[in-house]
């Protein structure tokens, strides 16, 4: 039985233990900002990031720069390229496949070496050039399919150099957003003191002794790092853009794919910002105070069409139909709980590659089902569509909850919908391999989101014939010569505006061609706590984390 | 009995071959890419080809099997594809993570559950029994992970009182038994120890229960042996089985479970193969498994051998 005086000191060794629990655990008088990742470790460090553009957000932009970069400034403008560290570029006007670049005076690598031509050309070899010394097959693939036609650099001077391409890309400018310049010096440092049987062995550990310890010229400096921990950048208070120079003193980035553990860390003052949070926990986050941005991302959340001899989708006005057949708006304030923006194409109206197409995809329920009489369809004769999907995967949002409701709605208008869910990474290699292969099972349509970052992602590789397996993703073996003659006029256009143009004119055709069942953009929704002050959610996959500051 | 340990360790020989094939075969002959870590889902076939030759992944099965094999006999699993690190460091860290979370939630778990099962074997079919049985189904029963989003809210949400997820603060690389640490470990330590609990309890229940239903107990009670002596007995006859459900149970816990070391983002074994399964990087993925696997194949060989210690008998069969 406890006495009087046990009893007392008790309730003094629980009143210790939780003052103690309740302590703040990263008392400090520099300003920090942590935030929960949906990534499972954080991505790679050395420079050409892995895990998606979730890890170009985190490790690519915020440690490194390209010579392009992105316009992150603006909530409510499309985000487009802008210079980076080229300050300026210009086509070969003889010679369409060679560009020259300036390259920014004055800024260097966070380990104090020079940013030049010699480091533009080491960090395009580093990827292209077999038999260079830095060359790494494990970043080839994150970097050579967003640049595909990027052959060779040489330097011209100091600050300026040369690119080639395959053949003339007026895309290369946009391309090039994904190139990170990290610090050859350093890497020779690392080079020179690694231990390996050969010069490939001293490479690899050259690179992994980078990664533990990198150096671009970005905003944010690596200061500490545990794989599959944390991530800790601090201000690069000499940043050459002083406009960007981080408010905030330390970013600390955790992985944390669980929705709910993400949520209940914020929740719990764990983190500051959350990417993704769960989304039945909106409400109370809402409630509780914390802070809500979701914006217009450039992705697509599409069918893709078979268009081999037999398919179905052959016929525009089934194509057509099945567009105005789904209530998107239905979708998004339903089942979405409002985390999506109806699509009406890949890009919509206020970006600059939009045009003007002159089918409106909308709700139009009446006018879908007309359509499909055309069509020959009708309640008595349903026309039997098979869709690809995968239950879950990367920026895929609810594919099967999504799909049994396009089911439904497209029922209305006379479709019989037949699902094949298969995993994630099944269908991504299916992606590849096209239509007419056996592993599409028999399916007239696929379902696997897509970026739209830039022309070649978003429009060329499913829209041009030569596109087509095994070349890249024209999935349904899409044959229009008109996709073809504008794909070539964007890609052979190198004033930016007459480019831009060009493009407009590519996008508006395939709307008015139903080349996708276009369904939703994904809003990339984040909550942070209300002490995070001055964030621009901008309409892209990034986020400029320098605006940032902490109350 | 060293013959006993010697003849065991033989037999460990063809399982751990026999687990490496099956950990390889696995994650070969499942659909997919396998350079889905490094390669774009949008990349083409050509590009998809070419690092399928630099990594080897075009070579006949068994030429990988073999080489494969042969690299982990030296200690090399190779290099993770997402990550470029080596494997065998990525799983260690891992492993020592998921260690001390297992030594943790075994401690409660053990204690809780052998405390549990002898009050419940001593007091069968009272409510004492009734009451710490349900405690033991309850813990079986209740999925786990959920249990650890319960214990989430009301400790981290709303009393603000332990962290809801991580290992540890500031990402030191080593672990100490500081507050500072351990307060990141009680609510997932004692989410996985409910299982192996409720197990235990079972188990030691069912032990006690029938040993104190013997006749030799009947017959040290008449010689007038003590309650204490009496237990002691009980104790010594009802250890070989309670220590090979134990160690079962602690090999579950080293395997490190994927649920709950991603509901609370504990960097160990289960959330590594988290990341290598979502990933698909498949030298990352085989050597976790192949690693868990020898954990296991060798902690099973340490409670035999503990077994045939304490029970002679054991030896003889």
């Amino acid at each position: 039985m406890l006495t009087k005086k046990n009893t007392r000191a008790a309730w003094i060794a629980v009143l210790a233990l939780a003052t103690a629990a309740a302590w703040p655990r990263e008392a400090s008088a520099d300003t920090v900002l942590r935030i929960g990742m949906t990534a499972a470790d954080i991505p790679r460090t050395l420079g050409q990031p892995d895990q998606g553009f979730e890890g170009n957000r985190f490790t690519g932009l915020t440690m490194y720069d390209a010579l392009t970069g992105w316009d992150l400034s603006s909530a409510e403008k499309a985000s487009v390229v802008i210079p980076g560290l080229a300050t300026e570029w210009k086509v070969d006007d003889a010679d369409k496949t060679k560009w020259v670049f300036k390259l920014r005076p004055g800024v260097t690598f966070h380990d104090g070496s020079p940013f030049n031509a010699d480091a533009v050309v080491w960090n395009v070899e580093k990827v292209l050039k077999q038999d260079a010394p830095q060359f790494d097959a494990s970043q080839v693939g994150v970097t050579a399919s967003r640049m595909p036609t990027l052959a060779s650099a040489k330097k011209i001077d100091d600050m300026t150099v040369e690119l080639t391409t395959k053949e003339p890309d007026s895309f290369l400018p946009i391309n090039l957003t994904n190139l990170f310049m990290a610090s050859p010096a350093k890497w020779q440092h690392f080079y020179d003191k690694a231990e390996g049987a050969d010069a490939k062995a001293k490479s690899q550990a050259a690179w992994t002794a980078f990664a533990k310890d990198a150096a671009g010229t970005g905003p944010w400096k690596m200061a500490s790092f545990t794989p599959r921990e944390r991530l800790e950048l601090v201000k690069n208070a000499s940043y050459w853009d002083k406009a960007r120079v981080p408010k905030v003193d330390k970013m600390v980035l955790l992985p944390m794919p669980e929705a709910n553990a993400r949520t209940a860390a914020l929740l719990s003052g764990q983190v500051d910002w959350v990417e993704a949070p769960a989304p039945d926990a909106l409400p109370e986050l809402k409630q509780r105070g914390f802070k809500l941005y979701a914006n217009e991302q450039p992705h697509v959340w599409p069918w893709q069409f078979s268009r081999v001899e037999g398919s179905p989708w052959n016929d525009i006005r089934v194509r057509k139909a099945a567009n105005l057949c789904v209530d998107r708006e239905g979708l998004k304030d339903g089942l979405l709980a409002g985390l999506m923006v109806p699509a009406t194409g890949t890009f919509e109206p206020g970006h600059p590659w939009r045009g003007k197409p002159s089918f409106e995809i909308k709700y139009d329920k009446a006018a879908a089902q007309k359509l499909m009489q055309e069509a020959g369809f009708g309640p008595n004769k349903k026309l039997t569509v098979k869709t690809q999907t995968s239950a879950s995967g990367s920026g895929q949002m609810q594919p099967l909850p999504m799909n049994e409701y396009l089911q439904q709605a497209l029922a209305e208008c006379y479709f019989d919908v037949q699902l094949d869910v298969i995993e994630w990474n099944t269908l991504f290699t299916n992606w590849r391999r096209g239509a007419k292969d056996p592993s599409a099972n028999g399916s007239h349509a696929t379902n696997v989101t897509y970026a739209a970052m830039d022309p070649f992602f978003a429009l060329v590789r499913f829209l041009q014939s030569g596109m087509a397996p095994p070349v890249s993703n024209n999935w349904g073996f899409i044959n229009n010569p008109k996709f073809d003659e504008l794909v070539k006029k964007a890609r052979q256009t190198f004033d930016p505006a007459a480019r831009d143009a060009a493009l407009a004119e590519l996008h508006a055709a395939s709307v008015d061609d139903a080349a996708f069942l276009y369904v939703a953009h994904d809003v990339g929704p984040r909550a942070m706590s209300p002490k995070v002050t001055g964030v621009v959610q901008p309409k892209s996959w990034f986020i400029d984390f320098s605006l940032v500051s902490m109350k | 009995m060293l013959a006993y340990i010697a003849r065991r360790i033989v037999y460990v020989v063809p399982i751990v071959i026999s687990v490496a094939l099956v950990c390889f075969l696995l994650v070969h002959i499942t659909p997919g890419d396998p350079l889905v870590a490094v390669l774009p889902a949008d990349a083409s076939q050509e590009l998809a080809a070419q690092l399928r030759t630099a990594y080897g992944f075009d070579r006949p099965l068994p030429v990988q099997f073999g080489l494969w094999l042969m690299r982990a006999l030296h200690g090399d699993l190779g290099n993770s594809i997402a990550t470029g690190r080596p494997v065998l460091a990525e799983v260690m860290r891992a492993v020592s993570n998921t260690v001390t979370l297992a030594i943790a939630a075994a401690i409660i778990g053990f204690t809780m559950g052998i405390l549990l099962g002898l009050i419940a074997g001593y007091f069968r079919e009272t409510w004492i029994d009734k009451l710490a049985t349900s405690f033991a189904i309850a813990g079986v029963s209740v999925p786990h992970y959920w249990l650890g989003m319960v214990l989430v809210i009301i400790f981290s949400v709303q009393l603000n009182w332990l962290p809801a997820v991580g290992a540890g603060p500031g990402g030191s690389a080593t672990w100490a038994w500081d507050w500072a640490h351990l307060q990141y470990l009680v609510l997932p330590a004692i989410t996985t120890s409910v299982i192996p609990m409720g197990i235990v309890t079972r188990t030691v229940r069912a032990l006690t229960g029938d040993i104190l239903s013997q006749d030799f107990v009947e017959a040290l009670r008449a010689k007038g042996l003590h309650e204490r002596g009496v237990f002691r007995h009980v104790i010594k006859n009802a250890a070989p089985t309670a220590l090979a459900v134990m160690g079962l149970q602690l090999g579950y816990m080293l395997g490190g479970s994927i649920l709950i070391e991603t509901v609370f983002s504990w960097p160990g074994s289960g959330f590594l193969l988290n990341s290598a399964i979502f990933q698909r990087d498949l030298p990352l993925l085989q050597g976790t498994i192949l690693i868990l696997a020898l954990f296991f194949v060798f902690l099973n060989l340490m409670v035999d051998i503990a077994q045939a210690a304490i029970d002679p008998r054991i030896k003889r069969g």
